[in-house]
């Protein structure tokens, strides 16, 4: 799986981007999340108020529930802000 | 069909010309066009803003962008929609976003554009951080701009 992350989660996660193999416990995006986090501090940190943060999967955006694939690419990213 | 034109440029844009170039593609000549220009502030919850620097997901907003311009045309008798957004790093008093739409009539033009505008706010992947003093701030998003796109369902 493709993550990318925005805005200070990119900060704060160190990185712009990550490749994973799709552990096999990780059904949806709050599995994603759960996995993430016990990665290192880093992402715990990050990920630490999941209420603050959008998620997008193939470009579109998703929710906590909705199940993910090896092949996706998902972003996370805080509420948007152009205008 | 609805012409849509959407743009995601570091370049800056010239009003005249966007708007212009969006008449042309219209297939009818629209009797009313409307358009929004946002600029950079200099003050932000009260501190002195140096620069505005705006990140986004390619692709993604490129995407968002369509999808609010095609809604836009469903609820309207639009001719067509164009959004213009900028990213990288702006000065105080720069252009960042462009939303105009035409139609046959004012009111479908200004009430699309306000739409769009709304839903942009809301929905298109981007990301502004002021700096202040010699500090990189994020902006946070606002509760107003949620309930600004809610009224329109």
């Amino acid at each position: 799986m493709k993550i990318l992350y925005f805005s200070w989660l990119k900060e704060k996660v160190g990185k712009s981007l990550e490749e994973i193999e799709k552990p096999n416990e990780v059904h949806n995006i709050k599995d994603l999340i759960g996995f993430l986090k016990n990665s290192s501090t880093k992402h715990q940190n990050a990920f630490k108020y999941p209420k603050s943060i959008k998620v997008a999967v193939n470009k579109e955006f998703a929710d906590f529930e909705t199940l993910i694939n090896e092949k996706d690419e998902i972003a996370f990213f805080p509420p948007v802000t152009g205008g | 069909m609805v012409r849509v034109i959407v743009r995601v440029q570091k370049e800056n844009f010239i009003l005249q010309n966007e708007i212009d170039n969006l008449k042309s593609i219209c297939k009818e000549i629209p009797g009313a066009l409307s358009s929004f220009v946002g600029y950079v502030r200099d003050f932000s919850n009260g501190k002195k803003i140096s620069t505005l620097t705006i990140e986004h997901y390619p692709g993604m907003t490129e995407k968002m962008l369509t999808d609010i311009s095609k809604n836009a045309s469903q609820k309207w008798p639009l001719l067509g929609t164009l959004i213009i957004h900028r990213f990288g790093t702006l000065n105080v008093n720069d252009q960042i976003v462009l939303a105009a739409s035409a139609s046959i009539h004012r009111k479908a033009a200004f009430e699309a554009t306000e739409y769009m505008m709304d839903y942009l706010k809301t929905s298109a992947p981007f990301w502004k951080s002021e700096r202040v003093n010699k500090d990189n701030v994020w902006v946070e998003a606002k509760l107003d701009d949620e309930l600004a796109k809610d009224r329109w369902k």
